[in-house]
C-alpha cells in the first residue's frame, strides 16, 4: 500500500535533516520518495492533506509501566501500546516492576510476544536484581539476549552500593545502562515533598535530600565503574545540579525527566488530590527552575512520562494511602510542548532530540532515519494545535492525570511504525 | 450572625468574626454546663455521625456529650484499622452513612486531608475531629477559649507551643487560630520535633523551655506520644523531661505564675511534672469542660446554618 503525507516539514536533527513543505512517498513501510512527488506516484495512494505539519523520527518513551504481568486490570502490553501510539510515540521502554517482576527471559519474551505485532515497538527493562530485592544480580545476559535494553529496579533505588557496583560492572560488559529511581530507602516512605506546603497540609515529608544522596552515591559509582549510568525522573534542583557537574568531568551519566516535574510545583497538593501523588512528588518552582535549565543546557537528555496507570478504586483513597503515579503517554507531547517549545525553552530540535533521540541512545538503540529505502518510523506533529486533555479518549486502560481539562498548545497527530498507521484514531497496515 | 462556611475543616483561612462568634457562643453554653439540667433543644431532629477512624476517648466523648447536651441524634461508628483492611473504602463507607439521611459528620482520620474529602462526597456538614498531623480546630479553639476565660482576652499574648510539634494536629490549628486572633506564637522543641519550613508560618522556633517560660504570657505543652514513631526524635524520655519538661523547680527558677495548657492524655513526668499539672493555676481539666461547650458552639452553629 502506498501513503503519501503531503506538504509537510521533515526534521531529524540526528541526520541534519531540515527540508521544509516536501511530499513524502511510502511505500510497504518505506520511504520511497520525498520531494516532490509526480502524478504516477500520487496515482493509488492514500494521501493525507497536512499542510505544514512536521514529520520528525518516532517519538520514544523509554519509562513506561506496563502493567502486564499482574495488574491486567490497570494496563496491559497492548492498552498500553495504544496509548503511546495516541500520544506520539513509535517506541516505548517498559519497567520491570511488574508481577512477576521482568528478572527472566520468560517474562521479557512474554512482553515481546504480546507486542510483536503492533506499531509501537516495546523493549523492556531488566530488573537489576532477582525480584528487584536488591540482593543478587538478575540474569543480566539472558536478559540481554532475551532482549531487554539497560536494568533497573524502578520504584525504589538499587539496594546497597555493594550490588549496585556489581550491577554496574555487569552491565558494562553489554553497554547497557543501570536505570535508578534514586531515593534513599530510610528517607523514603513520605506522602509528599517536604516543604512548606508539607507542613500546611500535615502530609508526612520526603526531603530532596532522599533523591539527591542516591543521585550522588550512583554518580560516583558510575565514576568508579566507568559504566553508564541514567537517573531516571529527576526532580530536585541539587541533583539537576550534581549531574550537570558530573556530566562536565566526563563521567557517563544522563538523565530524564517526566513533564509533571517541571510542569507543576507541590503547590497542586493542596486540593489532596490523588492525581498529584507521585514519587519522586512534585517539587518547589526553586527545582522547577533547575530543572528548565537543566532541560536548556543539556545537563537533562530525555523527557519520560513515567506513565504509571492505576484504577480508578486505588486512587480514590486517602492521600497517604493511594499509590503514587500518574498515566503520561498521552498528555506528554502536548505538555511537552507548551511548557518547552512554546515558552521558549527549547528548540524544535531539542524537542526532537529529547523525546525521540536521545532515549534511544541512552539504551543503545538505532534513532529512526528518513530517507529513501529506510523503514518509516516517524510520528507526525502539529505544533501549533490547541486542544484540551480529555482523559475519557485515552486508549490507555487508566484514567489517573491530574491534567484532564487543561489546554495544551502542539500534539501528535499520527504515527508510523512496522508497516502501519495509527492516525485520526485508528490503526491499519500500509 | 452565622458562619461563613458550612464545615470546620481547619482554622486556617477561618476569619476572625467566626472564631469570635464560636467563642461568644461557647461562652453561653458553658454556663449551661453549669446548670443542674444540661440539656437544651437546639439540634431536636438532627442527626450527627461521630465517624471514627482512629481510637480516641476524650474527643469522642466530647463530641458526643456536646451533641447529647444539644439533643441531636448521635450515632458513634468506629472503623478499627484502615478502610484498606476492612475491605470498604471510605469513599463507601460515607456514601452508606450518607444514605441514612443524617445532617452532620465528625470525623477523626489518620490521614491528613480526609474531611476535605468527605466534604466531596457528602451533603452532610462535616467537622474534624483531628486528621493525621494536620488539624484538630476544636482543640485550637478550646485552647483559645481557655486562655480567653483565664487571661481575658487573646490578643497581644505570646504563646508558645511546646514539644512535638511535628507530630502534632493541635500545634497547626493553635497557631492558626491564635495567630488571627492577634497573639503571637512561638514553638519550643527539640530541632527534630519542629517541621523544617515552620519560620514560613510566622512562628519563631526556639529550643530552650527557659527562655520560652520567661518570654511567654502562655505554655501550651503539647503531649508526647509516647506509643507513636515520635520516640525515634529524641535519645530518650529522661533527656527529653531534662530539657524540655515542666515542672515546679523550673518554673520557681524562672520567677514566673505562667499559665500552662495540655491536649491530654498527660504523661505524667514526662512532658510535665504532676505537680504542675495538679497545680492550682493549671486549667488543664477546665479545657476538658470548655471542650464540651466549644464543641457544641459548633456543633450548633453549623446544625441551625440555612
Amino acid at each position: 500500500m502506498k501513503v503519501v503525507l503531503k506538504n509537510v516539514n521533515i526534521l531529524n536533527p540526528h541526520q541534519n535533516v531540515n527540508e521544509k513543505n516536501v511530499s513524502v512517498l511510502i511505500e510497504d513501510g518505506k520511504f520511497k520518495n520525498i520531494g516532490k512527488l509526480t502524478e504516477a506516484e500520487l496515482k493509488d495512494a492514500k494521501v493525507f492533506e497536512l499542510d505544514g505539519k512536521y514529520v520528525v523520527p518516532g517519538f520514544f518513551d523509554m519509562h513506561v509501566h506496563l502493567r502486564e504481568p499482574g495488574r491486567e486490570d490497570e494496563e496491559t502490553v497492548v492498552t498500553g501500546c495504544n496509548s503511546a501510539a495516541n500520544g506520539g510515540f513509535t517506541g516505548i521502554a517498559c519497567m520491570p516492576n511488574t508481577d512477576p517482576a521482568i528478572d527472566s527471559a520468560e517474562i521479557v519474551t512474554l512482553i515481546k510476544k504480546q507486542s510483536a505485532n503492533h506499531i509501537v515497538d516495546v523493549y523492556p527493562i531488566g530488573a537489576a536484581t532477582v525480584g528487584r530485592k536488591g540482593d543478587v544480580l538478575s540474569p543480566m545476559a539472558e536478559l540481554k539476549d532475551a532482549g531487554v535494553v539497560g536494568f533497573s529496579d524502578d520504584g525504589i533505588a538499587i539496594k546497597t552500593a555493594s550490588i549496585l557496583k556489581r550491577a554496574l560492572e555487569y552491565a558494562k560488559m553489554f553497554d547497557l545502562p543501570i536505570i535508578e529511581h534514586c531515593e534513599d530507602e530510610s528517607l523514603a516512605g513520605g506522602a509528599m515533598n517536604e516543604s512548606v506546603n508539607s507542613t500546611l497540609l500535615g502530609l508526612p515529608p520526603i526531603p530532596s535530600v532522599a533523591e539527591d544522596l542516591i543521585v550522588m552515591r550512583d554518580i560516583l559509582m558510575a565514576e568508579y565503574t566507568d559504566s553508564k549510568v541514567h537517573i531516571a525522573h529527576i526532580s530536585s534542583k541539587k541533583s539537576v545540579e550534581m549531574v550537570r557537574d558530573a556530566k562536565k568531568k566526563g563521567i557517563k551519566v544522563t538523565a530524564e525527566v517526566a513533564p509533571h516535574h517541571f510542569t507543576l510545583t507541590d503547590d497542586a497538593v493542596k486540593t489532596y488530590d490523588t492525581n498529584v501523588k507521585m514519587n519522586p512528588p512534585l517539587r518547589t518552582k526553586a527545582d522547577v527552575d533547575e530543572i528548565i535549565k537543566g532541560l536548556k543546557d543539556g545537563t537533562i537528555d530525555c523527557i519520560a512520562s513515567d506513565h504509571a496507570p492505576h484504577s480508578l478504586e486505588e486512587k480514590e483513597m486517602e492521600f497517604e494511602y493511594a499509590p503514587n503515579g500518574i498515566i503520561g503517554l498521552e498528555t506528554q507531547v502536548g505538555l511537552a510542548f507548551t511548557e518547552l517549545y512554546h515558552k521558549k525553552v527549547l528548540s524544535l530540535e531539542s524537542m526532537i532530540e529529547k523525546l525521540s533521540i536521545n532515549p534511544r541512545k541512552v539504551l543503545n538503540l538505532p534513532v529512526p532515519e528518513i530517507k529513501e529505502g529506510a523503514f518509516a518510523n516517524l510520528t507526525i506533529l502539529d505544533i501549533d494545535a490547541v486542544w484540551t486533555v480529555d482523559k475519557k479518549k485515552f486508549l490507555s486502560k487508566s484514567s489517573n492525570t491530574p491534567f484532564d481539562k487543561k489546554l495544551l498548545t502542539g500534539k501528535s497527530i499520527g504515527v508510523i511504525n512496522k508497516e502501519q498507521i495509527f492516525i485520526d484514531g485508528s490503526f491499519s497496515k500500509l | 450572625m452565622s458562619l461563613s462556611s458550612r464545615h470546620l475543616l481547619g482554622l486556617k483561612d477561618v476569619p476572625k468574626e467566626d472564631i469570635q462568634l464560636i467563642l461568644d457562643t461557647a461562652t453561653t453554653f458553658r454556663e449551661i454546663l453549669e446548670r443542674p439540667i444540661k440539656k437544651v433543644p437546639t439540634l431536636q431532629g438532627k442527626t450527627v455521625v461521630n465517624l471514627f477512624y482512629e481510637s480516641s476517648t476524650r474527643t469522642r466523648i466530647s463530641f458526643e456529650l456536646a451533641e447529647k447536651r444539644l439533643s441531636a441524634d448521635s450515632i458513634n461508628f468506629a472503623v478499627t484499622g484502615s478502610s484498606v483492611s476492612k475491605g470498604e473504602t471510605l469513599k463507601d463507607t460515607v456514601k452508606n452513612i450518607e444514605a441514612m439521611k443524617v445532617d452532620m459528620i465528625v470525623v477523626r482520620h489518620a490521614c491528613a486531608g480526609v474531611p476535605l474529602m468527605l466534604t466531596k462526597i457528602s451533603d452532610s456538614n462535616i467537622i474534624n475531629a483531628g486528621d493525621g498531623i494536620h488539624e484538630h480546630p476544636t482543640q485550637g479553639l478550646l485552647d483559645m477559649y481557655s486562655i480567653r476565660e483565664k487571661l481575658g482576652k487573646l490578643e497581644g499574648l505570646k504563646v508558645c507551643i511546646v514539644g512535638d510539634v511535628a507530630h502534632s494536629r493541635v500545634a497547626l490549628s493553635n497557631i492558626y487560630g491564635l495567630k488571627t486572633m492577634g497573639a503571637k506564637v512561638s514553638v519550643c522543641g527539640p530541632s527534630t520535633m519542629i517541621p523544617k519550613y515552620l519560620d514560613e508560618l510566622g512562628v519563631d522556633v526556639i529550643h530552650n523551655i527557659d527562655e520560652a517560660i520567661q518570654e511567654n504570657d502562655v505554655l501550651n505543652v503539647l503531649r508526647i506520644q509516647l506509643e507513636r514513631k515520635a520516640r525515634e526524635y529524641f535519645p530518650s524520655i529522661r533527656e527529653y523531661s531534662k530539657y524540655f519538661g515542666i515542672d515546679r523547680e523550673r518554673l520557681e527558677k524562672n520567677g514566673k505564675d505562667i499559665l500552662i495548657l495540655h491536649p491530654g492524655p498527660i504523661n505524667r513526668g514526662v512532658e510535665i511534672s504532676s505537680e504542675v499539672a495538679d497545680g492550682s493555676s493549671q486549667i488543664i481539666l477546665q479545657q476538658v469542660t470548655n471542650g464540651v461547650a466549644v464543641r457544641m458552639a459548633v456543633l450548633y452553629l453549623l446544625g441551625t446554618l440555612n
